[in-house]
């Protein structure tokens, strides 16, 4: 009897073992892993300042004080020991908050106007500029050709002494 | 000295297509800067008005269409985590929502804003909240209804219009009923 | 009694400013002198009506009168004294007030200057200024009068009026809400009355600008008169942006000094329109060209100035700085519209007559250079503009919210900074009207050499960063022109009238002040310069929590947490004091004390960073969080900010070299001719035969 009872007890225990064995093998191994190294605090702001506050106006998710932005950064550092990359943590950001939370509005559909008209624009003012220049440089020269062509006593003289005078640099 | 005379011809008038141009740009920034005023003074979603359409995906996984919906009250409410008035209301809306539950007429909708879901489950659990909750993703549900913060709370009657709104939270269990009763009366 | 005062007198002055812009326009239609000059009386007396308006409301702050409403909403019975005298700024309606008190110091003191010779000018000077006047008088009193006051009715309805409702009696609240503890701070109480006295200046050479234009006048008389309006409104402007830069250092405790928030842009874009016309000015009073250039700028910074207060306070962007949205949007709206509109329309009027009446003959000459500074000022306000205005358009066509933060305006706007450094460097040795490739180099040569040995320097003592090398090269150039320019004229002095060098030095910026001060605030530009480039390459930083006793280092020092004290202050609030030991290479730097302040009125927390302050550095510190009970440890932000104080230093310079420049002259005056338009004795204006 006592046997009997004992086996039992065995087969139990073994029985056991061998559950607990296949969890430990079989459980995801990321979450083991990541109880190694928790963030530092460092590397959760390193984030953090890319992203912005999604409740408040334009202040980035680092320096940020309520407590709604505590939590946001605990939820970085919960996704960092669970072995999210940088770029996968912004995207769940965007995928919950909205595009809002991110510094730079992402390069796609309308916003692709963001970066493109300033430099557009200043090409424009450069091009404007340049015709402008263009069509100034004509004058002169022509008009100093006329005058080279006159062999002036006078005209000699005064280039003589202009020579002089832009030699004394004074410019006010 | 022709060059000169011929330099003075260059100056031609303004070119009129520059003046439309530029009275167009003008013209097109102040109505931008209209029409974003406008929306700015508008306020949340007027009573009356009709509630587009929007889903839920709740934190059980479940999505509810808020056009499957239509031939019953539903109650939307804004939340968060991080909101302390909106600890004052939560039991009442638990009650509430326990009276309303088994005529099947009313429906419960929590929309958690800007929130974490840690902090949401343990929300919710702390007020032993039963009716479906789930975040509001990318604020789009919060942008329809043009909600100025947190809580508030919008009672969609029965056509998919808007009943009635309540801004901040509410005081008293009776407040809650009241609106919807009315609602369903419609 | 006072808030009937107070309202009283803003009526009268709304009713006195219309009066004088209707008295204007006839006396200038009509040729009637007497009408003109009873514009001028009436614009003179704008200011003593709004001085009683802002006495009484001042009286009313400080006494505590919390029956009216704003005195309820931005003060409390814990807030000193000089808080409750300058949260008359604080909140919307007092600071539209401000303004429009401001705004009639500046209109009544043009009506008293000589204007004999411009008579042409005098009645549109005084409708723009009185229309300005007007129409924020109008919105005080139609939407945001400060004068409201609490009453209840027998019936027990609460209201908030103006004026007694039949049967009613005051509200007498018991204590006030305070103003925010963020504009508790020195630097929050003169930041705002420093923007307003800049964007209320730039309204005078704006009226300047836009009478040469209705009276279709070519020359450059306009420019001559408010040379001087312009550079201090500049100089206030500046001063406004530094200090507010300055405040954000030291309450907001994220480390940063700007953070491109589009009120921030608000204020940034009319600085950027006003720097570039007051360069261009010089440009048409010395070879008359630039005109359009020079109108275009000035109606621009005018615009901008009406359109950042409209942002600010409209509630469409949103920011950390706006005020709480309200009925003034739609006014401003209008405004806007009709000024942007009437502008543009008299510019394009009057554009070919202000052709130029020179020719740029090369591009390397002062004016070719000019253009492109303006090209590149123009430039950074596009950018800045498109930023601030972006997330507005991408909400309104898709429905979507958007940031647009630093990283676009840092790489957009940096290199288009580091082109005017350059031009900095080069333009103060170009010539007028000729100037090649050899010219310019005889003169730069020994500058240039200066900052390019400085620049290997840089390269061989281990600096790596791009942008850090060609920032600081430029701006060495900069610096080193500017000192070979005043070194240049002290030594010519000195040879030619045998002073020593320092009273040559005095006598030559005193002689030129407008140049010689000019060329300190470039300097000044310099510093700043480098302050910037240094927080922003090369800033690093770290946060940890500490048990007291730990450490921890950053960039060469060691930071220790010794102990935490926390403590309720007189004036309201609870105090949370760290106090941390600083250390380097192990000798000892002495104590820091970041703490965190609570104000129990208004239940906001304030994080005031502890920093240590030298040439070289900033170690700035922020108490992140601290356990109350148990361990007792602590959370540390810690921020090593290389160089920031040569921001601050030169923010000092340029105020310094703005006063030198705006300097009167104390010269005997110029014997003038005598004026093309004189007032006959029956009273009109004619053009004398």
């Amino acid at each position: 009897m006592k046997k009997e009872i004992m086996d039992n007890f065995v087969k139990k225990f073994i029985f056991i073992l061998i559950i607990m064995l296949g969890f430990i093998l079989f459980y995801p191994k990321d979450f083991v892993y990541g109880q190694n190294k928790i963030p530092s605090d460092d590397e959760v702001n390193a984030i953090a300042k890319e992203l912005y506050c999604p409740v408040c106006e334009n202040i980035p998710l680092d320096v940020c004080p309520t407590q709604a932005c505590a939590q946001w950064r605990a939820l970085i550092k919960e996704k960092l020991i669970a072995g999210w990359s940088k770029e996968q943590i912004k995207q769940y950001f965007v995928d919950q908050y909205g595009d809002r939370v991110l510094a730079q509005p992402p390069a796609r559909g309308l916003n692709w106007l963001v970066y493109i008209l300033p430099p557009l624009f200043f090409v424009g003012g450069i091009v404007l500029v340049y015709k402008n220049m263009k069509h100034i440089k004509k004058s002169p020269d022509n008009i100093i050709q006329d005058i080279k062509n006159e062999d002036h006593k006078y005209i000699q003289e005064m280039e003589e002494a202009l020579k002089n005078l832009n030699n004394d640099k004074d410019l006010s | 000295m022709e060059n000169l005379t011929e330099d003075k011809n260059k100056h031609k008038k303004l070119p009129q297509w520059v003046i439309i141009g530029v009275f167009a740009v003008l013209l097109a920034f102040l109505a931008l800067m209209g029409w974003g005023l406008k929306n700015a003074q508008q306020g949340p979603i007027q009573v009356g008005n009709s509630v587009p359409p929007f889903e839920l995906k709740t934190f059980d996984g479940q999505i509810i269409k808020t056009e499957d919906l239509i031939g019953k009250v539903i109650v939307v409410n804004f939340w968060a985590s991080w909101c302390k008035p909106c600890e004052q209301e939560a039991a009442d809306l638990e009650e509430a929502w326990r009276n309303y539950q088994e005529s099947g007429e009313v429906v419960f909708l929590g929309v958690d804003y800007v929130d974490t879901e840690t902090e949401a489950r343990g929300y919710l659990e702390k007020f032993d909240i039963t009716y479906p909750n789930g975040p509001d993703l990318r604020t789009a549900i919060s942008q329809l209804f043009k909600i100025s913060g947190v809580p508030e709370t919008y009672v969609i009657d029965k056509n998919g219009k808007l009943a009635a709104r309540k801004i901040g939270p509410f005081v008293s269990i009776n407040e809650i009923t009241s609106m919807i009763d009315s609602a369903l009366k419609q | 009694m006072l808030p009937n005062l107070g309202y009283g007198s803003l009526v009268i002055t709304l009713i006195i400013s219309i009066y004088a812009v209707v008295a204007a326009v006839i006396g200038e239609r009509k040729n009637l002198y007497k009408f003109v000059e009873s514009a001028r009386l009436a614009l003179l007396l704008t200011f003593p009506l709004l001085t009683l308006t802002v006495i009484s409301l001042i009286a009313l702050l400080v006494n505590q009168n919390y029956e009216v409403q704003y005195v309820y909403n931005v003060t409390s019975s814990t807030m000193p004294l000089y808080l409750k005298i300058t949260a008359l700024w604080g909140g919307q309606a007092g600071s539209l007030v401000f303004w429009a008190w401001l705004m009639s110091a500046f209109g009544s003191a043009v009506t008293l200057r000589r204007w004999d010779r411009d008579l042409d000018l005098l009645p549109w000077v005084i409708v723009v200024t009185s229309v300005t006047l007007a129409f924020f008088l109008f919105m005080i009193i139609a939407f945001e009068n400060p004068f409201i006051r609490f009453w209840t009715t027998t019936t027990g309805r609460d209201l908030v009026t103006m004026f007694a409702p039949a049967g009613s009696q005051l509200i007498h609240p018991f204590d006030g809400r305070g103003l925010n503890p963020l504009l508790r701070h020195p630097g929050m109480v003169i930041h705002p009355p420093m923007l307003y006295l800049g964007f209320v200046s730039f309204v005078i050479p704006y009226a300047f600008g836009f009478a040469a234009l209705i009276t279709g006048r070519k020359d450059d008389r306009w420019i001559r008169l408010t040379r001087r309006w312009t550079l201090v409104a500049w100089m206030f402007l500046s001063i406004g942006l530094i200090l507010g830069s300055r405040w954000a250092y030291d309450v907001l405790g994220w480390g940063g000094y700007w953070a491109w928030d589009p009120v921030e842009n608000a204020a940034f874009m009319p600085w950027l329109s006003g720097t570039a016309f007051l360069h261009s000015v010089m440009i048409q009073e010395k070879r008359g060209l630039f005109k359009r250039w020079n109108m275009i700028l000035v109606i621009l910074t005018y615009s901008l100035v009406i359109f950042g207060t409209f942002l600010t306070r409209s509630g469409v962007l949103s920011s950390v700085h706006a005020f709480a949205q309200s009925a003034i949007g739609p006014m401003f709206f209008v405004f806007i519209g009709a000024s942007f509109i009437i502008s543009l329309a008299l510019l394009i009027k009057r554009w070919d007559e202000l052709r130029s009446e020179g020719v740029m003959t090369s591009l390397l000459s002062r004016e070719s250079l000019f253009l492109i500074n303006n090209l590149l000022f123009i430039g950074i306000l596009v950018v800045v503009f498109w930023g601030t205005v972006y997330p507005l358009i991408s909400e309104l066509f898709t429905g979507q919210k958007v940031t647009v933060g630093p990283p676009f305006y840092n790489s957009t706007t940096g290199p288009l900074f580091a082109g005017l450094l350059l031009l900095m460097g080069i333009a103060p040795l170009s010539a007028w009207g000729h100037s090649t490739w050899k010219t310019l180099g005889k003169a730069l040569w020994l500058p240039a050499s200066g900052s390019l040995i400085l620049l290997i320097v840089l390269i061989i003592s281990g600096i790596r960063s791009v942008g850090a090398l060609i920032g600081i090269w430029l701006a060495s150039l900069a610096a080193f022109v500017t000192i070979y320019e005043f070194w240049r004229g002290t030594t010519a002095r000195h040879r030619r009238s045998g002073e020593n060098y320092l009273t040559a030095f005095w006598k030559l910026t005193f002689r030129n002040r407008r140049r010689y001060g000019g060329y300190i605030i470039h300097l000044s530009v310099v510093f700043m310069a480098i302050g910037i480039i240094g927080i922003e390459l090369f800033q690093t930083e770290t946060q940890g929590r500490l048990a007291p006793g730990e450490s921890m280092s950053l960039a060469g020092y060691t930071v220790t947490y010794k102990n935490l004290a926390e403590f309720d202050v007189a004036d309201g609030r609870n105090v949370a004091r760290a106090v941390l030991s600083v250390s380097k290479n192990g000798r000892d730097l002495g104590e820091l004390y970041p703490r965190r302040d609570f104000y129990y009125d208004s239940q906001q927390p304030m994080t005031i960073p502890g920093v240590r302050s030298t040439i070289e550095d900033d170690l700035y510190i922020i108490l992140v969080n601290w356990e109350q009970i148990s361990s007792r440890g602590a959370t540390f932000k810690v921020f090593h900010n290389p160089l920031i104080n040569w921001l601050w230093f030169g923010g000092i310079l340029l105020v310094i070299g703005s006063f030198i420049a705006a300097w009167p002259e104390t010269e005997k005056s110029i014997e003038f001719a005598p004026s093309r338009i004189v007032k006959t004795n029956s009273g009109k204006m004619i053009t004398k035969p």
